[in-house]
């Protein structure tokens, strides 16, 4: 193996040594270098980027094939990428705020980054697991980042545990998987498996458990609102936005290259979840005082949308699955960057009703919000409405009519409780002003904001590289 | 001809507008009246510019004419505008009424001005842009996209029970249209094309066009709203301010209708055919009880809402006679209730800037105080409930006929309603107008001011008009309403021959 084979994994290598690098600086200086190594993350993160947009588009196989670097994971890794920056972005004030100089926290970033990169190019179980716990233990850690804090160290050690047991899970599906076809890679799972044995089945269900618990979809859901609301807000966003990209990608790769002769086993599974995940995020949300957990719940919801792609197996499915994530994560970063400048004298604001009449107290923010509160409900011609209208056009496609018809019910449901945010803000007497927005803040929320309304404009880039990276996969 | 893309231009004109009141600053009054008189001058251009494509519409053409198509979504979705006679009657209708629903706030929105004016050019866009949609996606992104300036009109400068209005407006709409979107993506699939033009020679599956028409049927039966789904507009109304009671009332219930013409009768005919006897018997409801429902109410806006319910029963029992006659008569009704319910929203509206009540009970002998308000009320109170003379006469006239030919019974139980429609009409306004002017609270009521005078007159004019002259709006749509229909029929004869042979 020359050196120059591992051009493919570059970007890869870039962030693994780069937080190395970082680490070492940060211990050597000390706390006062949080400032230049949280700027150094981000530079890594840009030269990954420029890295992943710069490699040939022709597929690359690595490490006898446990790695591929195609359409599909450039794709998702330019998400991640983005997600990651944007989230470290606005944790820099946060952190200054609330007297948290930990340089770690960038540092730990970047190596669940590595983590998510490692799991959308994973081409066999082994590369599958290694990729899921090197996120996984990053992501343990930073929930319980402000470690003085009792409900931060809580949701930490709630989702270490809850994540252990997940993680046993996948691996008693990944063995069985291996133990039913001899094989670890997901071609050689594809080629073995062609028509559905017992084992193989619950291998799949406990490989799918694994995975639902990593996108947090219903059934297995329940530490999202509590590791939501318990962590950090800048971890909170962290958390809803890139590794829920990287599982979703991880999800749709497994489904469709290790089981595609196979798919009536999974569809079922990936139906299920996916309408119990849309009702369940439409209805709880409804009672939810605290904008974080009412945030869990509508990401709960919006997995639940992005798996309705999934469900017919088809490419355009596929394609349909990428949008919905890409304008997802614009949706969320944005509406996390509105919940971190949700901060008055007293501190850090969770609760929805303080943010009566934001409509006249800043106009701007509340402008936007409420723009990016339609679109995640799906209103035209906000992106999120051309996220749910690719996803539910591959199920009508592949004939799941009772999928779609529950699903654009549950966002009818849903609907109601964005629209009660934009009603506390646009029809409410005014409470008290927040402290003015810090910039870095401000540039994710006009960016996402911008992004949201005028995706109609000019959608047919984000389309078309949707196609092709969805291609890559069949 | 035209060379430069006046559709497009007329869409989305406001928006610019819009964008230009967003970037002015302060909030003093200064700024409020920058605010109201760009949108005023906005939306006047808008109108000029639309003058033009009455001006370039050739009447004897049935197709679409002024049409654009670019790129958009990728794949087949494009975007794709043009008008043809049923639609380009309702693009007039919006951007005639623009300035004037501006103008009948001027005065009545005090409180953030600013955002009420972008909200409404944002509305303008989405609604001429719903109208002139030749892409069935763009057509539901705009569609759809209506009801958040909707909602947030009828919830920040509403009445009392905004909230609960505003609410209940957006959820039932939007419920009734997610059913559309999932028949939109379906005929997507089978036809393989968005594009309208394609779509209405398309020819569905009988099977699947009983699906694709119930689901559309959703969406458009509560924009409409027929009964028993209108239940959201009477609380819309009471509690919206004026100008959003009167774009309500006159443009956005006639998407529901214009929905029908466009896409229920033409791509899903034997559907149409199979459920037409379910929608004389819900129109006939909705005339009958909605009327009955009227005569009760103690709220002059809500009075008005209901019968706007009533008269919508008329356009669908048009309309679903497949006849010249009754299609013509759904597009002249849908016009004309246009012009006169909007012009009795905002003879509303004068009262209500100057006592802050709608209660009937509040009202009487106005017109020993108001003489000029009495005789435009009664004008279009005259128009509501039909008058010959009136606008509201023909569309009627049209449509009883029509229904006539296809169903005795039928049109006996809609001319009901006629008269039904006098009495409630009637009772209001003698109620409202006549009688001795008792109250303290009115002995110091002032009449018409000039800007109030302006805003009605055009409605006067255009109300008699269109009752001694409808040839304007029936000429305009005569040649694509004959085609609608021809094509509507053809595709039913094949059936029909079938079953008579088999008798």
């Amino acid at each position: 193996m020359t050196l120059n084979s591992l051009m493919p994994v570059l970007p890869e290598l870039v962030v693994v040594v780069g937080a190395m690098l970082l680490l070492m600086f940060g211990v050597f200086r000390g706390e006062d270098s949080t400032p230049i190594v949280e700027a150094g993350a981000l530079v890594v993160l840009a030269i990954a980027a420029v890295l992943i947009l710069m490699q040939p588009s022709a597929p690359a196989e690595l490490f006898g094939g446990s790695i591929v670097i195609d359409a599909f994971a450039r794709f998702f890794k330019i998400l991640i990428l983005i997600g990651a920056a944007a989230a470290l972005v606005m944790s820099m004030p946060f952190w200054r705020n609330h007297k948290l100089n930990r340089f770690e926290f960038s540092v730990v970033v970047l190596l669940s980054v590595a983590g998510m990169m490692v799991m959308v190019s994973a081409r066999d179980l082994i590369a599958l697991y290694l990729g899921i716990e090197l996120m996984s233990l990053a992501l343990y850690v930073i929930a319980a980042i402000d470690r003085e804090n009792v409900r931060s160290t809580e949701a930490g050690l709630k989702y270490f545990v809850l994540g252990a047991l997940s993680s046993g899970m996948l691996l008693y599906g990944a063995s069985l998987a291996y133990g039913f076809t001899g094989t670890v890679s997901f071609a050689g799972i594809a080629a073995a498996a062609k028509s559905p044995s017992t084992g193989l089945v619950f291998g799949i269900v406990f490989l799918f458990a694994g995975l639902a618990f990593k996108v947090s979809a219903v059934p297995f859901h329940m530490w999202t609102p509590d590791v939501y609301e318990g962590a950090p807000t800048p971890v909170t966003a962290f958390f809803a936005a890139a590794p829920k990209v990287a599982a979703i990608a991880l999800f749709v790769r497994v489904a469709i290259t290790a089981f595609p002769n196979i798919t009536l086993s999974w569809q079922q599974i990936i139906v299920f979840i996916s309408i119990a995940s849309m009702v369940l995020g439409a209805f709880a949300a409804i009672g939810q005082k605290n904008i974080k957990r009412l945030m869990a719940y509508s990401s709960i919801g919006h997995v639940g949308y992005a798996l309705v792609g999934l469900a017919p197996g088809t490419a355009e499915g596929v394609s349909g699955v990428l949008i919905y994530m890409t304008i997802y994560l614009a949706m969320t970063l944005g509406t996390f960057a509105v919940v971190i400048a949700m901060r008055r004298d007293g501190g850090q604001i969770e609760e929805i009703d303080q943010l009566a009449g934001l409509s006249r107290t800043q106009p701007v923010m509340a402008f936007v919000l409420a723009a990016l509160l339609f679109s995640l409900a799906g209103i035209p011609p906000l992106a999120g409405f051309f996220a749910k209208f690719y996803v539910f056009l591959a199920a009508i496609q592949g004939k799941f009519y009772a999928l779609a018809v529950i699903g654009v019910l549950a966002s009818v449901v849903g609907a109601y409780y964005y629209l009660r945010i934009v009603k506390i803000m646009y029809i409410d007497e005014p409470a008290q002003r927040f402290l003015p927005m810090p910039k870095p803040v401000a540039i994710v929320l006009a960016l996402s904001g911008i992004f949201t309304i005028l995706f109609f404009v000019y959608p047919g880039p984000l389309v078309a590289a949707a196609n092709a990276a969805a291609k890559s996969l069949f | 001809m035209a060379t430069w893309p006046i559709l497009s231009v007329t869409t989305f004109l406001p928006l610019v507008g819009a964008v230009f009141i967003l970037l002015l600053r302060g909030d003093d009054e200064a700024a409020k009246r920058n605010a109201r008189w760009v949108a005023l001058w906005t939306t006047v251009v808008t109108f000029i510019v639309s003058i033009f494509l009455i001006t370039g519409f050739d009447k004897s053409n049935p197709g679409f004419q002024f049409v654009e198509d670019h790129p958009w979504l990728g794949g087949t979705i494009r975007y794709k505008m043009g008008v043809d006679g049923i639609s380009l009657p309702f693009v007039i209708l919006t951007t005639f009424l623009m300035p004037i629903t501006i103008l009948s706030a001027w005065h009545a929105i005090e409180k953030r001005v600013k955002e009420f004016m972008v909200l409404f050019l944002i509305l303008e866009t989405l609604m001429v842009g719903t109208f002139s949609a030749l892409d069935i996606v763009l057509f539901y992104v705009f569609f759809e996209g209506g009801l958040i300036p909707m909602f947030l009109i009828i919830g920040v400068w509403g009445g009392a029970r905004r909230v609960y209005a505003s609410f209940k407006f957006f959820l039932y709409t939007l419920a009734g249209s997610v059913l559309m979107l999932l028949a939109i993506m379906a005929m997507y699939y089978q036809a393989g094309t968005t594009d309208i033009v394609k779509l209405l020679t398309y020819g569905f599956p009988r099977e699947m066009q009983t699906w694709l028409w119930l689901a559309f049927f959703a969406s458009f039966a509560v924009k409409l709203p027929m009964w028993p789904v209108h239940t959201w507009l009477p609380d819309a109304h009471v509690e919206a301010p004026t100008a959003g009671s009167v774009i309500l009332a006159a443009v956005l219930l006639k998407m529901g209708g214009y929905g029908f013409l466009r896409f229920s009768l033409p791509m899903f005919p034997h559907a149409s055919e199979l459920f037409a006897p379910m929608m004389f018997f819900l129109s006939v409801v909705a005339i009958i009880y909605t009327s009955l429902v009227a005569l009760m109410q103690e709220d002059i806006k809500k009075l008005i809402a209901y019968s706007s319910v009533a008269h919508m029963g008329f356009v669908t029992l048009g309309m679903f006679t497949f006849s010249n006659e009754g299609v013509q008569a759904a597009v002249f009704q849908m016009v004309s209730h246009g012009i006169v319910s909007g012009a009795l929203f905002l003879c509303v509206g004068v009262v209500y800037d100057r006592m802050h009540t709608r209660e009937i009970a509040a009202y009487g002998g106005l017109v020993n105080r108001m003489p000029i308000y009495a005789a435009v009320f009664m004008l279009f109170t005259m128009a509501n409930c039909g008058l010959p003379g009136t606008s509201g006469f023909v569309g009627e006239l049209l449509a009883l006929i029509s229904a006539f030919k296809a169903n005795t019974w039928v049109a006996v139980f809609a001319t009901t309603g006629v008269i039904l429609s006098a009495a409630y009409a009637l009772w209001l306004y003698r109620r409202v107008v006549f009688g001795a002017l008792e109250k303290d609270s009115l002995k110091s009521i002032t009449d018409l001011e000039t800007r109030e005078i302006a805003i009605l007159a055009p409605l006067v004019i255009l109300t008699l008009l269109f009752g001694f002259y409808p040839a304007p709006v029936l000429d305009m749509s005569a040649a694509s309403v004959a085609n609608l229909v021809a094509q509507t029929k053809a595709a039913l004869a094949p059936a029909k021959a079938a079953l008579l042979g088999v008798q």
